[in-house]
């Protein structure tokens, strides 16, 4: 376990050429949420050829659909949904300059190839923990799809988010690694 | 004939949804407690022990322990001398179901299956209803979020495959779900009845406190072997890598057809959540 690395928003190229699988990141700035149902209607709206919500050029998308806020706090329970869901469109999504992922579990082969071909990364956050997520959450504002509830597009501003890379643009994976070097049998 | 006001069960459900996504079962954070020590991997303990700080939170400030408040199961145990009072049970569960997820300000997760479209009020609720003796009326509620309950399986096994079979079947299905669950996982597996029994026998079984035996003693064997395989797999804490994959299989049984092992394993992250109460 390295000392965490302390990432701004938005990513640039030295940023990601930098990470590696394992790293542990603590990120801060603006990112994105979309789950399935906006992946849905982002990629739709690329391929139609209308403008994003936001622009995705060097930004994170985090994949969560939080609870409702209590009155007084800024999100409700905010952790990590899983990312396969989100694979077939998310290629399309790092063609158009998505840099960074956060969600939780494996990706497909095909993400993976477009990671490394157009220089993204994918981090994980920790599955089940998201009353602790949202401690790092500063403010929270819908910008799009508001008619899909939890999972319309969210404008956050997070602090010292604590993640870990699991997939960097040279082909090592966080999972595979770890469970190569605990397996014992099958 | 005792008598039972739906306004009553409508209460008891809206508070059991409030506090099943907020409060974390002790005999959860126990096994977390003990999984913590068991682990070898020094990134599978931190994990553990974010889950562990991330449930006194949850509790202290009353929000859900994780933001997949699921979708409500509900099992109902009704005393066949219990009269409802007050319209049906089923709407007053819903009704429940409708305030607590409102007022607990829990997420709304159900959606038509075909156009997508979100219910708002996250009902209908998964209600299995068994009728049972004496004039008591007992509610269970599982929030069951579906990271975990994507990667729940169905098959029917031909007999000469045996409950080797069955073994294969169910440590094969947790390798491939990897890290998709939210590992630590507790494994629910029914064995026998039909396609639909086995699942919901599947799905009971995840209701046993953890840390408690198996009332069948050959069962419990079956349990303690498939969960060593399991935990072999080094799939670890959020799949990280690690030696607790699973902190307990769970396995119900009832008889079968000849033909066939209905097999059903019903997996569920370690946010398991449940909450029961007799009125």
């Amino acid at each position: 376990m390295g000392a965490p690395v302390y990432l701004q928003t938005p990513f640039d190229a030295e940023v990601i050429k930098n990470l590696k699988a394992g790293d542990r990141v603590l990120l801060s700035g603006i990112i994105y949420t979309a789950r399935d149902a906006a992946h849905k209607r982002l990629v739709a709206a690329l391929e139609s050829g209308e403008s994003l919500p936001f622009d995705l050029d060097g930004q994170v998308i985090y994949y969560v659909g939080p609870t409702p806020a209590k009155p007084g706090m800024t999100i409700g329970a905010a952790g990590p949904t899983t990312s396969y869901r989100m694979d077939p469109y998310t290629p399309r999504l790092i063609e158009n300059g998505l840099k960074g992922m956060i969600g939780k579990g494996m990706r497909a082969p095909f993400v993976k190839e477009a990671m490394h071909e157009y220089k993204a990364v994918y981090m994980a956050a920790i599955g089940g923990a998201g009353a602790l997520m949202a401690k790092t959450v500063r403010s929270a504002e819908i910008i799009a799809y508001s008619d899909l509830g939890t999972e319309a597009v969210r404008r956050l501003v997070v602090e010292n988010m604590p993640l870990i890379v699991i997939n960097d643009i040279y082909g090592g994976d966080l999972y595979e690694e770890g469970v190569k070097a605990y397996r014992r049998a099958s | 004939m005792r008598e039972i006001h739906t306004d009553k069960i409508v209460q008891a459900v809206r508070d059991l949804a409030i506090r099943a996504n907020t409060e974390l079962g002790e005999d959860v954070l126990d096994a977390l407690k003990r999984a913590q020590a068991e682990e070898t991997s020094p990134t599978g303990r931190e994990i553990l022990g974010r889950l562990i700080e991330n449930a006194g939170v949850a509790r202290e400030e009353k929000i859900p322990i994780c933001q997949d408040t699921g979708m409500a199961v509900v099992l109902i145990k009704l005393g066949q001398e219990v009269h409802i009072d007050g319209g049906s049970l089923t709407g007053a569960v819903n009704e429940g179901v409708r305030r607590g997820y409102r007022e607990g300000y829990l997420r709304k997760s159900v959606c038509d299956p075909v156009t997508r479209e979100n219910t708002g009020d996250n009902t209908p609720a998964v209600i299995h209803l068994e009728l049972v003796e004496g004039d008591c009326l007992e509610i269970t509620m599982a929030p069951k979020g579906f990271g975990s309950e994507n990667m729940s399986r169905v098959t029917m096994l031909a007999p000469s495959l045996g409950v080797e079979g069955a073994g294969n079947f169910v440590v094969q299905r947790v390798a491939e779900a990897g890290s998709n669950p939210c590992p630590p996982i507790i494994v629910g597996v029914g064995m026998g009845g039909t396609m639909e029994m086995a699942a919901l026998l599947a799905k009971k079984a995840l209701f046993r406190p953890l840390g408690t035996p198996n009332e069948d003693e050959e069962t419990g064997r079956l349990e303690l072997d498939w969960l060593n395989r399991i935990n072999l797999l080094g799939i670890g804490p959020q799949g990280l890598g690690g030696r607790v994959t699973a902190l307990a299989v769970h396995i119900k049984t009832m008889p079968t057809h000849i033909a066939s092992i209905p097999v059903a394993v019903n997996i569920q992250c370690h946010a398991s959540r449940h909450k029961t109460i007799q009125l």
